[in-house]
């Protein structure tokens, strides 16, 4: 049967000793084929994809097929422009976000591909973004291999 | 297949921080109250199996203190899944099917208060593509809620209206932390939180926990008057990669419902929906029909401990069969984001 377990709350907090955490765990990671080919591509200022059995080109790119499991090979390079397929708005940036002001985060399908990306996009406000808005990528100044070599995406004609 | 049933639930009174207890503190009560409701000790239980995550516990095996709570000596056989509860109660299932135990206790945890847990959820992402991007988890979500809305599959009234079910079906719940809601019209005159989400399409951040017995045959009916039976139990995954995915279904609810055996009537649906656009993806994949009662607890939208709120789903459809306010209900629980894995469990009162 179920019960509820009630714990003495009378502190409220009050009065605790507390110190600060911080964890961080430094990696470098090996990228394999797929992911190594699509950072080392970044670095270029170029984004690859993959071409799934179907014919479609996933983007980013996977390593195995996402219907049948078979490994894929084909790289297809895409462009640096796309639509925003899906979209929120973040008021607040975190660390480690790839804005520090207030951004959208994004699902942007890159043309040349049939799935999307997850990244963000400069944008002054909510209004001023909507699903299905041109976008292009922003690159960072010097990329490193990373999906940060995307600095962001930006409204296509300049809003932003 | 041996009949499992849940025979015990326990639960903590959730709250947004429980400041003054540590994790073995926090959970030691919640363990013993449900193995004192069938009268049983640690030395009954053949197999022992939590859920709880390193990251929110900042501590490298923390489940391992933990055990403190549970006792482990004399030696326990004992296994743990950096998941919700729910994930470890199925393998206490497994565990039980292959004839290795008759028993089993699983309870699942976590204190969310210490981090920021927006940012500590974007450390479930992989690695590569998205884990660098620190998104957090309101806004993530807020992906989801968008391509539903601009597919005309939800709208800001629908998910005002789960969220204000939801809370107000919590004033019952001694469990809650979040009781009660303003009108529906009120909640959509409030500003939105990180848009398309207001503050009220969010689930609260919460620390508690969840224990719950299981035993099989005639040990369940040695232990409980009314047993929970496990009539069926299954969980799948969509991709890992978001933009593959379309955000508008979510495809392994509806696989894991159909090899549960979601089939036919049930009196109540507990849903593991931590966002209130995502209850009807739940709904819609389970394939119920209009007549079932859907989180009298009040879902997570009322309470959401991490790694817990989706066994605490089991829990609450359990208890209402082991006191025989219900016949047959359907249980489902989450992992990962935007609902990428899923777990079903049908229970049912009888023999």
């Amino acid at each position: 049967m179920g019960v509820t377990v009630t714990v003495d709350d009378s502190t409220g907090g009050e009065g605790l000793l507390r110190a600060p955490l911080v964890i961080e765990y430094p990696f470098n990671r090996t990228t394999g084929p797929v992911v190594g080919a699509f950072v080392s591509a970044l670095r270029d200022r170029r984004v690859l994809g993959i071409r799934a059995a179907d014919g479609r080109v996933v983007c980013p790119p996977v390593e195995y097929d996402p219907q049948t499991g078979a490994p894929l090979e084909e790289m297809v390079e895409v462009a640096a422009t796309g639509t925003v397929t899906t979209w929120s708005w973040v008021p607040e940036a975190r660390e480690g976000q790839p804005l520090q002001t207030p951004h959208a985060l994004a699902l942007v399908q890159l043309d040349g591909a049939d799935t999307s990306v997850l990244h963000v996009v400069d944008a002054p406000g909510p209004e001023a973004l909507s699903t299905g808005a041109r976008v292009r990528i922003r690159w960072a100044a010097e990329p490193t291999g990373a999906i940060t070599d995307i600095e962001c995406f930006e409204l296509d004609g300049g809003a932003s | 297949m041996r009949d499992v049933a849940i025979v015990s639930v326990a639960q903590s009174q959730h709250r947004r921080a429980a400041a003054e207890l540590n994790e073995v503190e926090m959970i030691q009560p919640v363990i013993r109250a449900a193995l004192d409701q069938v009268g049983a000790t640690i030395s009954d239980i053949d197999f022992t199996c939590s859920g709880s995550s390193d990251y929110l516990a900042g501590q490298a095996f923390s489940f391992v203190m933990t055990l403190d709570a549970v006792g482990a000596w004399p030696p326990i056989v004992e296994s743990h899944v950096e998941m919700d509860g729910a994930w470890a109660l199925y393998e206490a299932w497994l565990k039980i099917q292959t004839g290795a135990a008759d028993t089993a206790f699983v309870y699942s945890y976590s204190k969310a208060s210490p981090g920021d847990l927006p940012r500590v959820m974007s450390r479930m992402l992989d690695p590569y593509y998205a884990g660098p991007l620190w998104p957090d988890s309101v806004a993530y979500a807020g992906l989801q809620a968008r391509a539903m809305l601009d597919a005309g599959v939800t709208t800001e009234q629908r998910m005002a209206e789960v969220a204000h079910r939801n809370r107000e079906a919590a004033r019952n719940n001694p469990n809650a932390q979040v009781v009660g809601s303003a009108s529906v019209e009120d909640l959509l005159a409030a500003p939105m939180f990180s848009d398309p989400l207001r503050v009220h399409d969010c689930p609260p951040i919460s620390d508690g926990g969840v224990a719950v017995v299981l035993a099989a045959g005639d040990r369940a009916r040695d232990w409980a008057e009314r047993p929970a039976w496990i009539r069926g139990i299954d969980h799948r995954i969509d991709s890992h990669q978001v933009g593959a995915r379309d955000l508008t279904t979510a495809p392994s609810v509806a696989i894991a419902a159909q090899r549960a055996g979601v089939d036919g009537a049930f009196d109540v649906a507990e849903v593991h929906a931590p966002f209130t656009h995502q209850e009807q993806l739940v709904l819609d994949g389970l394939g119920l029909g209009d007549d079932v009662v859907v989180n009298p607890s009040g879902g997570a939208l009322a309470a959401n401990p991490m790694m817990a709120a989706g066994l605490i789903r089991l829990g609450e459809v359990a208890t209402r069969i082991m006191d025989g306010s219900v016949g047959r209900g359907v249980a489902h629980a989450t992992a990962g984001q935007l609902l990428q894995q899923n777990l079903v469990c049908v229970l049912e009162g009888g023999d």
